[in-house]
């Protein structure tokens, strides 16, 4: 049950293994302001979460997560470094699929402390991992931090890279870009737009609120893509290389190596990816046997930009994860109001972990 | 006993019992013009219930009624899940409309969904704030934007006269059921070449609770067969 006193009971003894570690143990509101959640991750968060109105206040939200609240506390609280815990319900609207719980408790530990990204990595991971000890659990990870810079590293202009950016969280229409980028060929629309004397010819009134000046505006840039050369096919190819590794981590690591050699841009990243792996063996973690997958992590909220993890029940890939975790360090620029600090954390949900015993 | 829901009102509840009519199942209103009642001739065991076509899905998901007449846009959008609680039996050929993304004709930029995310992209740097589509189909509108990739826009809610948003600057851009597409252009706007979510028709559903009786089972086989659907 997702909140019988057995998943209570093991919510407290997770949270106090967290605070044991040094975290502050924090608490954060059940009804949050929607406008942030909405700003961070679009229209989506509507089927997603339990969003309603306040009269005076607006939108409020159920919190879908701690994540947001937590960022914000930190970021007016200016400490740092600092490890948070907490341990509360949230709350997720289930279109689909009726069997999965819409309100559940989950179980953080969060860590703000940029002096080491990757020795804050494994820190989180090992506790995280150490909370489901001795369970039949499957760790998969990832890291979308290579995929970025690998995007940031081709050969095109900064339009096409911002836009790729813009959708690494949307494998379908990254793949749709990626494929016309890499074709030089353009719809017939736009050829047609293109070729025109006066693009404006056949235009109806001006009415709404996007003026022609933007119109204008996004027609040049359309020409500038249009006289760009398309992004070489190797460089595609190394993309696709990257989104379709499926190791262990150390066969990863050393296929990146190589993948590295021809995009030198994601060489930080990689470097990365082994100082976290080396400081996770230090750990007792089995790095050896980690699984690592290039493309883990799109599909989520939007807000992990650097190391992702999940733990599955052994035996049941397709129930819902059992704890998930990631680097979010975008994710505090954007809420720090021009300051950012290194973040990573990750949350256990303890009904799912007693269910796997 | 089995219940049919059918549109209590206008063409759609008329062309509804021509439907029924010319496959040998009278439908008719009952008493008064004013009265919601009706009646059935051709078929034992089936009762006619006049109710709202948007009200349709809704009872149908709950077991009120059993089967019911409406627009396959509205089960997708009033019902989660809608093919795991109700289950169309047979489109009727009318009351067609399409679901459409529109845009306004001077975004002569603009004809694709791809070209519709990059300018919700640059409109939100320019404006801050994203970008508006005006609809009443919320969900059917949000499932297919999230399918297609489409990013940095935001619904809001217009019960009618969407297409007049754009001009009254409360929408940049409209979801809505156009037939013809006349009030569309009249209004200055224009279809997105890739921007059809559903094209709906009134269609017979059937609704899958389970509490079905063996005899309303058997209620249901025999009007299939009359209707040959």
């Amino acid at each position: 049950m997702p909140t019988s006193p057995e998943t209570l009971t093991e919510a407290r003894r997770l949270r106090d293994l967290f605070a044991a570690k040094g975290a502050q143990v924090i608490k954060a509101d059940v009804l949050q302001p929607a406008g942030t959640l909405l700003d961070l991750y679009g229209e989506d968060i509507r089927a997603r979460s339990y969003v309603t109105s306040d009269p005076l206040r607006g939108e409020m939200v159920l919190r879908p997560d701690f994540t947001v609240p937590v960022v914000q506390m930190h970021m007016e609280s200016r400490a740092d470094p600092a490890r948070y815990t907490y341990s509360g319900k949230v709350f997720r609207k289930q279109e689909t699929d009726e069997s999965r719980a819409n309100e559940y408790v989950q179980v953080g530990y969060e860590v703000f402390d940029g002096q080491n990204p990757a020795a804050a990595d494994a820190e989180v991971f090992a506790a995280i991992a150490e909370g489901l000890a001795g369970l039949p659990v499957r760790a998969a990870t990832g890291d979308i931090g290579v995929l970025m810079a690998a995007v940031r590293g081709l050969r095109t202009t900064d339009g096409r890279k911002a836009a790729l950016l813009r959708h690494i969280w949307r494998p379908g229409r990254f793949r749709a870009l990626m494929k016309r980028f890499g074709s030089g060929q353009m719809p017939s629309a736009r050829a047609a737009l293109l070729a025109a004397d006066d693009p404006f010819a056949d235009a109806g009134p001006d009415i709404g609120l996007r003026s022609r000046k933007e119109v204008a505006a996004r027609i040049d840039a359309l020409r500038a893509d249009a006289a760009a050369a398309p992004i070489a096919s190797e460089e595609i190819a190394l993309i696709d290389a990257i989104l379709a590794l499926r190791e262990t981590a150390p066969n990863v690591l050393s296929a990146l190596r190589d993948i590295a050699v021809d995009m030198p841009a994601i060489g930080d990243a990689v470097a990365g990816m082994d100082a976290r792996l080396d400081a996770m063996a230090a750990r007792g973690i089995d790095v050896a046997n980690l699984e690592f997958e290039g493309s883990y992590g799109r599909t989520s909220l939007e807000y992990y930009d650097g190391f992702v993890f999940g733990f599955y029940a052994a035996d049941r890939p397709d129930h819902p994860p059992v704890a998930t975790g990631g680097r979010y360090d975008a994710l505090t620029a954007q809420l720090g109001q021009g300051r950012a600090v290194p973040a990573v954390g990750g949350v256990i949900r303890p009904d799912l972990a007693l269910g796997v015993r | 006993m089995l219940k049919l829901g059918v549109p209590s009102k206008g063409r759609l509840m008329e062309k509804t019992f021509d439907w029924f009519g010319a496959r040998g199942i009278g439908l008719r209103k009952s008493g008064s013009d004013r009265e919601y009642a009706g009646a059935v001739d051709g078929i034992d065991g089936l009762e006619l219930v006049l109710l709202s076509a948007g009200e349709i899905p809704r009872e149908l998901a709950a077991g009120n009624i059993h089967l019911g007449v409406t627009g396959s846009d509205l089960v997708r959008e009033k019902l989660a899940n809608w093919d795991a609680r109700v289950a169309a039996l047979a489109p009727m050929g009318f009351g067609g409309a399409d679901l459409i993304v529109a845009v306004p004709q001077a975004w002569v930029d603009v004809s694709t969904l791809d070209d519709l995310d990059a300018a919700a992209a640059a409109f939100r740097r320019t404006h801050g704030f994203r970008l508006r589509i005006a609809t009443k189909y919320h969900r059917l509108v949000r499932e297919f934007l999230r399918e297609q990739g489409v990013a940095d826009y935001q619904l809001v809610d217009s019960q009618g006269a969407t297409e007049g948003t754009v001009k009254n600057e409360t929408a940049e851009a409209i979801a809505d059921i156009t037939s013809t597409g006349e009030t569309l252009r009249a209004n200055g706007l224009k279809i997105l070449d890739d921007g059809l979510i559903h094209a709906s028709q009134a269609t017979l559903f059937r609704g899958r609770r389970r509490d079905w009786t063996d005899e309303q089972r058997a209620k249901l086989k025999a009007l299939q067969m009359i209707l040959g659907v």
